[in-house]
């Protein structure tokens, strides 16, 4: 086994440790852990399978090894970009009627408070 | 029977004219309507708060900053909830003279309009604000008539009358930043009937815009292209 497998495949499992650590103490939630545990996997394969990329390139008709990988990642990328600022978005709207359901019950709280001390 | 007019005041950091403009709004006796002036305080650093309970007015206290969009929707949920026949928004910053009221109560009277816009330019009169910012009105008057066929020549104007079909409706969807010209395509697009009455605003008292240099270009192309999905977007 080469060098560079050995690191890959070091540097990939620890990743997939450290996410499995976010999940089991509650800082990342599954759905989102999903994606990353799935890049780690392919990372891991990719490691192991030395002739993986080159058999890859030539199935899509990519010249270059290399440049299939940065597509991809950059394709990928992209595209969780997209789902996080979904996710940002659906955050901002719930946040949003939150503020204001507080803001009524606020006002409403106030006008019983006042009628009680009178 | 009276009719009960909610008059919704969003705030941040008014705390220098509010006072004034409350103290207007509590003077203010229409025939035919009863009026409940409201305050929501966008989570201003000053004392907004405090001043407008000192007035004696009912507040809402928003916890998170929503911008103006956020915080005139939360009027207009206060009024849906407590079931006033109309709602008028009426910027803190004492733009809006709480007498020129009447010409949009009047217009609403007169045409049974579901939103009537206080305008500043059919008749031009009063404050015009600069160049710049007409130009960008002139931009959106002409963006609005592409999307929705109607002319609205003030389609940046806060001041607007609701009625309780437009209140029902902006409760459920208001949009958050700058919503004045987006929120006139949704409206037109379930069939609301809007109307524009010419009335006199004031340069501001105190305060900031929240439009200013830099932030304009932002304006525009966020609101061209809210405009736009708002324009494709189906409603229920």
């Amino acid at each position: 086994m080469a060098r560079i497998q050995i690191i890959t495949i070091i540097t990939s499992l620890l990743f997939l440790l450290y996410i499995s650590r976010l999940i089991i103490k509650g800082k990342l939630r599954e759905e989102y852990a999903i994606v990353w545990c799935v890049c780690t996997l392919i990372l891991v394969i990719f490691s192991f399978w030395r002739s993986g990329l080159e058999v890859m390139s030539k199935l899509f008709g990519v010249y270059e090894a290399p440049n299939l990988v940065f597509t991809a990642c950059i394709f990928t990328i992209l595209v969780y970009l997209l789902h996080l600022s979904v996710v940002a978005s659906k955050l901002h709207k719930q946040n949003k009627q939150m503020a204001q359901d507080i803001a009524l019950l606020k006002e409403k709280v106030y006008g019983e408070d006042k009628r009680i001390e009178k | 029977m009276l009719k009960q007019l909610l008059i919704i005041i969003p705030c941040y950091n008014e705390q220098a004219s509010l006072p004034a403009l409350l103290t207007d709004v509590g003077g203010l006796q229409i025939a035919g309507y009863a009026i409940t002036p409201l305050v929501v305080n966008d989570c201003s650093t000053d004392n907004t708060y405090a001043v407008a309970k000192q007035h004696g007015a009912k507040v809402l206290d928003l916890p998170i900053n929503l911008g103006i969009g956020g915080a005139v929707q939360s009027g207009l949920l206060y009024a849906a909830q407590y079931h006033f026949d109309l709602a008028v928004q009426m910027d803190g910053d004492g733009q809006h003279p709480p007498k020129e009221l009447i010409k949009l109560l009047a217009c609403n009277e007169a045409t049974g309009a579901n939103l009537v816009i206080g305008s500043r330019f059919i008749e031009n009169e009063g404050f015009q604000s600069s160049f710049t910012r007409r130009l960008g009105i002139g931009y959106f008057y002409w963006l609005t008539r592409a999307l929705t066929g109607a002319h609205i020549f003030d389609s940046t104007s806060g001041f607007r009358l609701f009625d309780k079909k437009a209140i029902e409706l902006a409760a459920v969807y208001y949009p958050d930043e700058y919503p004045e010209p987006e929120s006139l395509i949704y409206f037109s697009k379930v069939g609301l009937q809007i109307r524009e009455t010419p009335v006199i605003m004031a340069g501001r008292t105190g305060g900031q815009s929240s439009i200013r240099n830099f932030a304009s270009l932002y304006y525009c192309i966020k609101v061209t292209i809210a405009m736009f999905f708002s324009a494709i977007r189906k409603t229920q």
